[in-house]
């Protein structure tokens, strides 16, 4: 599904990635894992596409498609998501109105029938059960007034709508108390399919314990320095990242 | 009291790519630019007694209405030019204008909207704005004002049924002569300003509105005009009277074509609402705004007022997308008591537009409350400013003002300014000033576009999001109208 080799990336002219390797097959979950600094983030905005992250050397390619070549939007039409770590708001713009404009365009550009204002809403209402946000948050501005929680659970429902083929984790967890945490995994579970993979990036082995991770990888200098199954995170949790300091050099 | 609020992006070394694209939206071209063939009949350049003859002349005006241009244009002579605004224009030389021009095929008059000029028509299509489609639109009739004089009239019978006059205000000049000089000029003073007192002196034509007492006009009234041939000074003249306890909707609008040359455009609209009648004055302006270099546009130096008498209420709904200079300040004399003004205005510059619009709201009578909320979105390297005064007067008793002026910056070479003025010679008067400033950041349209949504979309989204509360006081006719004029002018300013 997605294949990334030998990514090397530079943000403001700084080397982060520094040739990383990934293979990612449909229905897998990955998840990354490395201390501050390693790239993690940034892998998610290189993917995704972001202004400013500039790609220096390697190749991704979604089912065969040059991924790098497409500027973000086509990215995340093609079925690219990333979750925010921090997500921004957009005062003035309801939820609903920003959700049709995102669905409406993913939809489109896969040749998808368009929704009605009738089967979106129905489709937006569910969404919000299944991330527990009362249904007021589709008439609010995106994001405006969220509370930390609140603003990942918009997230995991904004991705349950547009049923990406490849969604990014970045650190959803940050800053959720153990039942948001809960609310949020169990969200994206629900959206995991053979036909769906997920990268998952996170600090803490306590997410995977809901969201049980197929591979775990160590990130640490802009590499992928050890991979290895779930075990692998909770060695980590245990013996933390510094035993791993030798393998990146 | 006086303060300034200026902020100004900073100038960001190389544009990021985010900026690239948001310049890249905003460089599209004036889509309503084009120019229409039609003849015209059109004055040579110059001001002097002889072309106001000229002028008067053409429309036959009685001896009463040349005697009152006359001496308008002779104040007008002894008057200067103001040059308070924050705007910046090459000097005018308003002996390089020409005073008059109509459409060549109107000098017989169309009996019916298929005796016009097609391809005035098809002027009207190529906007998405065709005269049958509007015809047919619930209620809305349409006066269509091309250059100086009016080419289709609708539903006239409708109203004249209700009592309602609207009519251009060339044809009122004779057929309402007691009724024009008792209320033209007495809202804005032939003195009042440098452009008005032009205006008084060569105006052309426009709208006169009469709606009689006690009476709900049935429809929403409705202009759309344009300026069409080049270096025509365009000088609107619209009068609306609401007679007691009546109502009515007057509904504005109008693109013009691309010009190289600058157009001067100095138009006065004055509202007489008197005891317990309700105006509402709305409208979507579209001119031609320059290039990209700052190369052409309008000038649009307006006076808009209203007086409102006991119990009454005039509210002023503004989209403002073009022009090359805005000098623009709807205001509302509130001098019964317990009158409401009311100004919701939304102004959008790019490139090298300049803005300086606002409102005055005059609060003379008791209990007199005022509402305005200002939304200025600046893009590309243009300036917007809000400059708007509240003034008590020492009767005022009970009054109160709320203001929110809120200003969107997009990219990093344009400014916002907001000059509030306050005078207070009542102690008891509230009022309540809010004002902020925000900027379409590189984050939101991140988010926006790893959602799927193009920037040019995104930006659009946004820009709509921030305007909602000015939009919503748009009537129903309207607002899809200013969507689509929005649009269009997002398109060419940015997405």
């Amino acid at each position: 599904m997605l294949t990334i080799e030998n990514l090397q990336a530079n943000v403001s002219d700084k080397n982060i990635l520094k040739g990383l390797n990934l293979e990612i097959k449909p229905g897998e979950v990955h998840a990354i894992m490395g201390p501050n600094g390693a790239g993690k983030s940034t892998l998610g905005h290189v993917l995704a596409g972001r202004d400013g992250y500039e790609v220096t050397g390697g190749s991704v390619t979604l089912e065969g498609k040059d991924l790098l070549a497409l500027a973000c939007e086509e990215r995340a039409r093609e079925g690219v998501f990333l979750a925010f770590q921090y997500p921004v708001e957009i005062p003035g713009v309801s939820n609903m109105e920003f959700l049709k404009a995102s669905v409406d365009a993913v939809r489109t550009h896969r040749e998808l029938p368009a929704w009605d204002a009738v089967s979106f809403m129905k489709k937006a209402r569910e969404a919000c059960k299944a991330v527990n946000l009362d249904q007021q948050f589709l008439k609010r501005g995106v994001n405006e007034g969220f509370s930390g929680g609140e603003k990942k659970r918009n997230e995991i429902m904004q991705m349950m709508l547009l049923e990406p083929k490849i969604a990014i984790l970045d650190e959803t967890d940050s800053g959720l108390d153990i039942d948001a945490l809960q609310v949020v995994a169990n969200g994206v579970n629900a959206l995991r399919s053979p036909e769906r993979s997920f990268i998952v990036v996170t600090h803490y082995q306590r997410l995977l314990d809901y969201i049980v991770p197929d591979y775990v990888h160590v990130l640490a200098d802009g590499k992928i320095v050890k991979s290895g199954d779930k075990n692998l995170a909770l060695e980590l949790e245990e013996k933390g990242y510094g035993w791993l300091e030798g393998e990146s050099a | 009291m006086s303060q300034e609020n200026a902020q100004s992006a900073p100038n960001a070394e190389p544009l990021s790519d985010a900026d690239q694209q948001i310049d890249d939206a905003i460089n599209k071209e004036y889509s309503a630019g084009f120019v229409s063939n039609i003849e015209s009949d059109t004055l040579e350049a110059g001001l002097s007694e002889d072309v106001i003859r000229f002028i008067s002349g053409k429309k036959n005006e009685p001896e009463w209405m040349l005697e009152w241009r006359l001496k308008a244009y002779h104040q007008w002579l002894e008057m200067e030019e103001p040059e308070w605004a924050h705007v910046n224009y090459p000097k005018i030389d308003f002996n390089e204008i020409s005073y008059y021009s109509a459409p060549k095929s109107m000098a017989d008059g169309p009996k019916s909207l298929d005796e016009v000029d097609p391809d005035l028509i098809a002027t009207y299509n190529k906007l998405g704005i065709p005269l049958h489609e509007q015809q047919m639109l619930a209620g809305v009739a349409v006066d269509a004002v091309f250059d100086s004089v009016s080419v289709a009239t609708t539903f006239r019978e409708n109203l004249k049924e209700a009592g309602v006059i609207f009519c251009p205000i060339s044809e009122a000049v004779h057929e309402y002569p007691e009724l024009i000089k008792k209320y033209l000029a007495s809202v804005v003073p032939v003195k009042d300003n440098y452009y008005a007192a032009l205006n008084c002196a060569v105006f052309s034509d426009g709208s006169f509105v009469y709606i009689p007492k006690g009476v709900k006009c049935p429809m929403e009234l409705s202009t759309y005009f344009r300026i069409n041939e080049a270096k025509t000074g365009q000088f609107e003249r619209t009068l609306i009277i609401a007679e007691e306890g009546s109502e009515v909707s007057y509904l504005e609008g109008c693109t013009a074509p691309m010009r190289d040359e600058n157009q001067l455009h100095a138009a006065v609209v004055e509202l007489v609402c008197l005891d317990g009648a309700k105006i509402k004055y709305s409208t979507v302006q579209n001119w031609y705004p320059g290039d990209e270099q700052g190369k052409g546009g309008i000038y649009n130096f307006v006076t808009k007022r209203g007086i409102a008498h006991t119990n009454s209420r005039i509210s002023w709904t503004q989209v403002e997308t073009g022009s090359a200079v805005t000098w623009k300040y709807p205001s509302c004399v509130l001098k019964g008591d317990n009158s409401v003004g009311e100004f919701y205005s939304v102004a959008l510059t790019n490139n090298y537009q300049q803005a300086d619009t606002g409102t005055k709201m005059i609060h003379i009578g008791k209990n007199t409350r005022s509402t305005i909320i200002s939304k200025g979105i600046s893009a590309g390297k243009s300036s917007n400013a809000y400059r708007g005064l509240v003034r008590f007067n020492a009767g005022a008793d009970g009054a109160r003002n709320f203001t929110q002026c809120d200003s969107l910056l997009i990219g990093s070479e344009c400014a916002a300014h907001t000059f509030p003025y306050i005078e207070s010679k009542n102690p008891k008067a509230i009022i309540e000033h809010e004002a902020t400033t925000s900027k379409v950041s590189e984050d939101q349209l991140y988010l926006c576009q790893q959602r799927g949504i193009d920037a040019e979309k995104a930006v659009s989204m946004i820009v709509n999001g921030f305007c909602k509360d000015v939009f919503k006081e748009l009537p129903m006719e309207f607002a899809v109208e200013a969507g689509k004029l929005l649009e269009v002018s997002l398109e060419g300013s940015v997405g």
